[in-house]
């Protein structure tokens, strides 16, 4: 099939960005779309011209680094899928297909279709973790016998990629679906109790001082996030956050 | 330079205790005047990063992605292997040492596996303490699934996604360390040289991939957890940005590479579509536990499907040849890596292969659909259910198991694996080999380390499945941090090592100077070009199945393509700015130096033993005739590479493999 594909290209994080037309022309069905990307970039690249930068690296939907919004939705127009998850079935011959990078406050962009996502980084930092020493003298792993049912939603939680689509999805650019479903995964499993008041309430701090917007239950973050991460890890952590706050 | 191992005396049960117990130490007050870089965020250097930092030393870690969390790691999909025995059914430090001495076809270090076995079940005790939310059984306790090549059951996972969620936990414990300051995270940062000062690793040049600014960092020591160089054959499992450079680069430097052609080449991936492909995905090993693996029996068949004038559900079971049930009755489909992969290659080089490349064998679920389903109408009290309410209750039992690559293998080809059979053919995934450490994951350069993939420690000739998560952590939370102190230990006293010094400004002058030379060539063809060249010679001469012949064409072959590339490469951009092109370029400029290394160590070692099949050395008859044959009298060592120069002039150093505590046999599957 034959495309236009109307792109985002920004030199830097100073420059001001613009939307550049291009064609590219009998692109496969089977192809999946970063590899119409690769097409494209080896047409530039062999007519001298600079490619455009994107995020990926694993191209199999699990290390969430790609980041492309496609046709006004994050990770385009398939369900369940990161960007690099998406096929060229999708589209058809003739179309003209619409990538800028995924925008937010708290996502800089840094060059064309690649922004920023520290923020996410730090809010990780202020309390995504067990404070557990890795000397290998903890108690048997079996010790502690957890629900199957609790093990099986904090895994829900923790598959969470950290992609950021809930972000760019969202007219708020909230992040609570992100910082929801970790604050969920350690609320689930008895290994996170001790801890718990305090996280939630330094991520949520650190998330609010990012400058990532309020949530309003619109619930477009679910509806894009290629994991299936639900709205009620936004809820649990309402909950955390309401408990603590109660206890002062 | 003479190879010393350093293999503590005594027996194999007691080498790692005694060892710990009499090494230096460095008292916790020193360890805050102490530097150390890391450079990966995987599994190895993202638990050697948090657990350095927790000890107290400084820590600087580096990855080229933008945060520690997407290093390659998180795509492992099966598990990860510890000896608990948990499911009482025979496991123990020695049977798992023996598996994997036994699946690396007799080519490992026995006192590193045995170290690993031992260390192994404390990971699981720490990864739960982390909040790894591991599958669990009705009664709340950990369960375990198997894995090809073993008896018992010992692999622990998190549904299909293992490899991220340790990755999770090794990353939040870097976070707490990044937290407290102990821990400096350089993300979107490409290390691309070690800097040597007296003889020791003190340093590295890193690259700034966003503003593309060249930088110095000192540490007293240097530990490179980079993973595996399998895109050296350009369509690989791994992920895109995987690379060699930071490993190539501590060789050019003085670190031996070791066994460069264990390449491991994983039977059931998804076969290429095209020559846009850019990668390939795995189909987890666990398929094969259900799937029955088969070709037609007849070339019309075969023509016939290519041509879509048939399907395959249109065969019947005797227009089919499951190719692996009549060759290894005992195993089936069952049969380790290797000797999978090369049957179906056997079968697709003779012109079976079923899909439009000629490269594709099928994984065909319609037995499995059978008996779960026969089985689920017995348990339902079903009487003489229909072939249909067999089908439907069958298929709800394979997708409670794997679901998740049904839709994946749906997602990407476009087929319904419930309707029709899988297409699979094999895909490089693993690299054994890797550079030369000794028992304390020290290189032949004094204070640089190297742990995880990038190593070549433990898994000799192949590696078992759910073993690579294994060796990554044990290196990073539990080897490393003991060894590492042993060394740092006279180091109490030198304080900070200074960047200004004549060694810095050379090896940044080094770096400039090849990146300058990259952005100013103006040639012909992009880097694509040159990597895909390089694969193509790569699996076509060096792949599941080389001889002397071919390999000693891919010598030439490559040295050809390298000389192409140094004067056609072209690299749009400038060097101070974010410049994907560049940053691919430094990358395939080393796989073309690593290639040519890799088809020498293939052509030298004229056995097969694991994922080196070398067609020379196969049974001439009997019941193995056509199988590997391994040769103990003459290939029981390891090759360690010396750099010369050219790639063709490297030195090779043996160290001698002794097996004291395992007798050495030929594997049979049949
Ligand atoms: C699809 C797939 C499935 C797998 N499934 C399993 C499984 O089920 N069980 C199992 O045991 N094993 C499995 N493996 C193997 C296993 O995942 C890997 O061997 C292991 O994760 C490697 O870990 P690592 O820490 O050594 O390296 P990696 O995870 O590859 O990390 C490398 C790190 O180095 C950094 N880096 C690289 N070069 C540079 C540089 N020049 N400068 C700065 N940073 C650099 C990267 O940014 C990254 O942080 C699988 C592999 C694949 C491909
Ligand atoms: S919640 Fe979903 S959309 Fe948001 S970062 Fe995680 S995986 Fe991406
Ligand atoms: S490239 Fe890894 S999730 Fe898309």
């Amino acid at each position: 099939m034959n495309l236009t594909l109307k792109i985002w290209r920004q030199k830097d994080s100073q420059a001001k960005g613009q939307m550049v037309d291009y064609k590219v022309t009998e692109i496969s069905e089977h192809m999946s779309f970063l590899e119409m990307m690769d097409v494209l970039n080896e047409q530039l690249v062999n007519s001298g011209e600079e490619p455009v930068a994107f995020d990926h690296d694993c191209r199999e939907g699990i290390c969430g680094m790609c980041s492309m919004y496609i046709n006004g939705e994050a990770h385009g127009p398939d369900r369940g899928i990161t960007t690099c998850q998406l096929h060229m079935r999708m589209f058809n011959d003739g179309d003209t297909i619409t990538i800028e990078p995924f925008r937010a406050a708290a996502f800089p962009v840094i060059k064309d279709l690649v922004v920023d996502r520290m923020s996410f980084e730090r809010i990780q930092q202020a309390g995504g973790y067990i404070s557990v020493n890795t000397s290998g003298n903890t108690q048997d792993a079996n010790s502690i016998p957890i629900s199957k049912h609790a093990a099986d939603e904090a895994m829900d939680a923790a598959t969470c990629i950290g992609c950021g689509a809930c972000v760019a999805s969202c007219k708020n650019s909230s992040a609570m679906l992100f910082v929801g479903a970790k604050v969920s995964q350690y609320a689930l499993l008895p290994q996170g109790q001790v801890e718990a008041a305090d996280r939630v309430k330094n991520m949520v701090a650190q998330m609010d001082l990012e400058g990532f917007g309020n949530c309003t239950n619109t619930g477009a973050c679910e509806v894009e996030c290629p994991k299936g991460i639900s709205l009620e890890n936004i809820a649990r952590m309402n909950r955390e956050y309401l408990s603590t706050t109660l206890k002062g | 330079m003479a190879l010393d191992s350093k293999v503590p005396k005594g027996p194999i049960k007691d080498k790692w205790t005694d060892y710990k117990n009499k090494i230096d130490l460095v008292n916790p007050a020193n360890k805050r005047h102490i530097d150390v870089i890391v450079v990966g965020t995987g599994l190895a250097g993202g638990s050697a990063a948090a657990t350095l930092a927790e000890l107290g030393y400084n820590v600087k870690a580096f990855a080229y992605q933008d945060s520690p969390r997407r290093a390659h790691s998180i795509a492992a999909q099966g598990g990860i292997n510890a000896a608990k025995n948990y499911q009482g059914d025979g496991d123990s430090t020695y049977r798992l040492f023996y598996d994997t001495v036994k699946g690396g076809d007799y080519r490992s270090r026995e006192a590193n596996v045995y170290r690993l076995a031992e260390v192994s079940a404390n990971i699981i005790d720490q990864c739960v303490a982390q909040g790894v939310p591991f599958a669990r059984d009705y009664g709340g306790l950990l369960d375990n699934r198997s894995f090809g090549g073993v008896l018992v059951s010992r692999t622990f996972y998190a549904k299909g996604q293992t490899g991220q969620q340790l990755l999770l936990g090794a990353y939040s414990a870097m976070n707490r360390q990044i937290a407290r300051g102990k821990i400096e995270m350089f993300n979107r940062h490409e290390m691309l040289d070690v800097v040597i000062v007296d003889g020791k690793a003190r340093g590295i040049i890193a690259r700034n991939l966003i503003t593309g600014e060249i930088e110095r960092h000192s540490a007293h020591a240097v530990v490179v957890g980079s993973g595996g160089y399998g895109n050296v054959y350009f369509l690989s499992t791994n992920a895109m940005g995987s690379n060699a450079t930071a490993a190539w680069k501590i060789h050019k430097k003085g670190a031996y590479f070791a066994n460069p052609c264990y390449t491991q080449i994983h039977p059931t991936c998804i076969p290429r579509s095209g020559d846009y492909q850019s990668k390939l995905t795995l189909m987890s090993e666990s398929l094969r536990n259900d799937g029955r693996i088969w070709v037609p029996k007849n070339m019309e068949d075969v023509m016939a499907i290519r041509e879509g004038r048939k399907q395959p559900t249109d065969l019947s079971e005797d227009e089919r040849d499951y190719y692996l049930e009549r060759r290894y009755p005992a195993f089936g489909n069952l049969v380790p890596r290797d000797v999978a992969s090369r049957a179906a290659k056997e079968r697709c080089d003779a012109g079976y292969g079923v899909n439009a490349t000629g490269e594709a064998v099928y994984l065909d679920f319609a037995s499995a659909f059978d008996r779960y389903g026969r089985e689920q109408a017995k348990i339902h009290n079903i009487k003489n259910p229909t072939a249909e309410k067999i089908y439907e209750l069958g298929q709800a039992i394979v997708e409670a198991k794997y679901g998740n690559l049904f839709q994946m293998y749906e997602k990407i080809v476009d087929q319904n694996p419930y309707k029709t059979p899988m297409m699979i053919y094999p895909a490089v995934h693993y690299t054994m080999g890797g550079v030369w450490v000794d028992y304390n994951l020290m290189t032949t350069i004094p204070g640089c380390y190297c742990i995880g993939e990038a190593n070549f420690s433990d898994h000799g000739a192949n590696r078992l499945g759910a073993s690579a998560l294994m060796q990554g952590l044990a290196d990073g939370y539990f080897v490393l941090p003991y060894t590492i102190g042993d060394y740092l230990s006279d180091d109490i006293r030198t304080g900070k090592i200074p960047t200004d010094s004549k060694e810095f400004d050379a090896a940044e002058k080094e770096v400039t100077e090849r990146i300058n030379f990259f952005v100013n060539n103006k040639g012909t063809k992009s880097v694509d070009y040159f990597h895909k060249k390089l694969g193509k010679v790569m699996w076509d001469k060096a792949g599941m199945s080389r001889n002397a012949e071919g390999l000693t064409e891919a010598m030439a072959e490559i040295k050809a393509i390298r000389e192409e590339f140094w004067k056609e490469v072209s690299v749009p951009g400038t060097a101070a700015e974010m410049n994907p092109e560049l940053e691919k370029a430094g990358r395939v400029a080393d796989f073309l130096e690593l290639g040519e290394l890799f088809a020498k160590d293939a052509l030298v070692r004229a056995e097969s033993c694991g994922g080196h099949f070398r067609e020379e050395s196969a049974e001439l008859d009997g019941p193995q005739k056509g199988e590997a044959k391994r040769n103990d009298t003459d290939f029981a060592f390891v090759s360690a590479w010396e750099y010369k120069g050219e790639p063709a002039d490297a030195v090779l150093h043996k160290e001698e493999l002794e097996f004291k505590d395992i007798e050495l046999k030929q594997r049979s599957y049949k």
